[in-house]
């Protein structure tokens, strides 16, 4: 087996890296171990350079550094030209990006350019005997994990869902920086960003809470939702949702779990009126212990919990939030 | 605006999705007796191209790839008021991974040519890779913008678009031709009525297959895509499965003492 050229995209913006190429750092080093690589992360932007001892202390043996004024802030075909560029001139076997809102813009139209297979949303990445990059990704319809492999074409390229894999901590160790060569012109066709705004800090995001309490449609409406959020609050924990308390307008688009939503990994889930379809498992089978709480018997969501609670939330909460205070020491301020 | 194009994709109706069922030999899904649907965003795609239409007059046409067993989807998206369909279907584009779907589509939508806009949601229901809509831009050769929550005309050829990132949004300008995918936060799809679902009936839906075309067939189907299945596995259950008892009180109090013990609380 050849020891392979492992390269990660971190992400940043406005010199604020994205921890989900950390965490991809993280695994790209477990790949590096497993097969004598290397792993190199392709950092783009402006005013790079405060940014490179971070990503190095956290796995990268190299930093390939495409820097200039008009890479920041990110567009999509200047992005796509310079990484293609790289690709072409370094010829990297596994190419890995986080699968943030910018990252399933570029990955995919930067695997088209390339003309190579490209995975989204991977649970898990190895590499089998011959060194071919084997990317599980979740099979809808069942709760099925398919491996995806892409044999000819390279690099193999993979998006993973932030919260899925573990970052290192990070550690003293050297690397090395390499300028990109941009090419004489940068491809500056394209949108122009006129503006980019953020709304401020919110709670815990939900792929980084150690605790989520979800719900699903079993809830009824905003009333029992109110529990779920003080349920949440009071473990420190964020709150998600299945799709049809998102469609009822209860929870956030940014609370979903699941397949067209998000992955999460917190040490506990406790999931409410859920009645655990695949499309909403996959994205929650990776928490450490998972409660299940549905007045329904026989739902699916029983299958794949750890403790599981047969009855009416609302009848369950309310005491379990009195048990709980009691035990944080808490009763008195309430 | 002569003409938008908006890409449909006939998904299985998740309201049936419980009756989907792996064949544990061939490891395919077996879909017999599902109905199709149409992928919920891109009926979001198919709303920004009629708001279009509405106020300029622009030609809608519905594309899609998929068995020709999906026509019924097609008739319910031209019965929102798009103008045609086109239904790309061949055996020969079985197994097609999204870089060679997007290869079919971008092959359809150039024998549609002149075109302005494009129009596809964000990401599927059923696969949910979101990778189709960036692949068809680039093998066109025209830009794309993902995760689109509202878009306006500033001029004739001039278009603003905010597109939703994390913890916010960018607003961005660009000119046809465009390639934008949706999200559910752009618009709310309009109901059909029976007077359109009649209309569209007469309305003209063209089968193409790869005659049509005409592309080679190392680059489409299942040998045309760089990624292959190579295993299915049925996710094997570990947890514990430990079932409380009692009033909900009991089980409330149970639930407790085990966070406890594990450290949880």
């Amino acid at each position: 087996m050849e020891k392979p050229q492992i390269w990660v995209f971190i992400e940043q913006r406005g010199g604020v890296l994205h921890e989900v190429g950390l965490e991809l750092l993280g695994k790209a080093r477990e790949l590096a171990a497993a097969s004598g690589g290397t792993v190199a992360a392709l950092l783009l932007g402006a005013n790079l350079a405060s940014l490179a001892p971070r990503v190095i202390a956290h796995g990268a043996d190299m930093v390939l550094m495409g820097e200039h004024p008009l890479l920041e802030p990110y567009r999509l075909l200047p992005y796509t030209a310079v990484l293609a560029r790289a690709c072409r001139e370094y010829h990297p076997d596994i190419l890995l990006f986080g699968a943030t809102s910018l990252g399933m813009e570029l990955a995919p139209r930067l695997a088209a350019r390339l003309n190579t297979g490209l995975s989204a949303h991977c649970l898990e990445l190895r590499l089998d005997a011959d060194g071919h990059l084997l990317q599980m990704v979740p099979g809808w319809g069942g709760g099925v994990v398919a491996t995806i492999k892409c044999p000819e074409r390279r690099p193999q390229m993979a998006t993973v869902m932030p919260g899925v894999m573990k970052k290192r901590k990070p550690s003293q160790r050297s690397g090395e920086i390499i300028n990109l060569d941009l090419g004489a012109d940068l491809d500056l066709s394209g949108p122009r960003v006129m503006e980019v705004y953020r709304e401020g800090p919110k709670e815990t995001p939900l792929e980084l809470a150690e605790v989520v309490v979800a719900g699903g449609f079993g809830i009824g409406g905003k009333e029992g939702w109110q529990l779920l959020q003080e349920l949440a609050g009071l473990l420190g924990g964020a709150v998600g949702a299945t799709r049809p308390p998102v469609d009822e307008g209860w929870a956030a688009e940014e609370q979903m779990i699941g397949q067209s939503g998000k992955t999460i990994r917190p040490r506990l889930y406790i999931g409410v009126g859920i009645s655990g379809m695949s499309q909403h498992v996959v994205g929650m089978d990776g928490s450490e212990v998972v409660v299940a709480i549905n007045s329904d018997p026989k739902a699916p969501i029983f299958a794949v919990a750890d403790i599981c609670l047969v009855g009416d939330f609302r009848e369950i909460i309310p005491p379990l939030l009195e048990e709980i205070r009691r035990r944080l020491g808490r009763n008195k301020m309430n | 605006m002569e003409r938008g194009i908006v890409c449909v994709k006939p998904v299985p109706d998740p309201k049936a999705w419980d009756r989907l069922r792996l064949d544990p030999v061939t490891k395919t899904l077996i879909r017999e007796g599902i109905p199709w649907a149409i992928n919920p965003l891109d009926k979001h795609a198919l709303e920004a191209a009629l708001e279009i239409k509405d106020a300029y007059g622009t030609e809608v046409v519905i594309l899609s790839m998929a068995p020709s067993a999906a026509q019924p989807v097609l008739r319910e998206a031209l019965s929102m008021g798009a103008d045609r369909a086109v239904l790309l279907s061949d055996q020969g584009f079985a197994g097609s991974d999204t870089l060679a779907t997007s290869r079919i589509l971008a092959a359809g939508i150039r024998r549609l040519k002149p075109f302005d806009l494009i129009f596809c949601g964000n990401y599927t229901l059923d696969s949910s890779t979101a990778q189709v809509p960036s692949q068809i831009a680039e093998l066109l050769g025209i830009p794309n913008i993902m995760h689109v929550t509202k878009m306006e005309f500033l001029e004739t050829r001039r278009l603003a678009v905010t597109q939703k990132i994390e913890q916010g949004y960018a607003k961005l300008e660009a000119e046809p031709p465009l390639l934008l995918s949706f999200t559910k936060e752009a618009n709310k799809p309009r109901y059909t009525t029976f007077l359109e679902i009649l209309a569209a009936e007469k309305r003209e839906l063209s089968l193409w297959s790869n005659a049509d075309l005409q592309l080679d067939p190392a680059f489409i189907g299942l040998k045309g895509s760089p990624t292959q299945m190579a295993d299915l596995l049925v996710q094997p259950k570990t947890r514990q499965g430990l079932k409380l008892e009692g009033s909900p009180r009991e089980m409330a109090q149970g639930l407790a003492e085990k966070l406890h013990q594990l450290g949880l609380i």
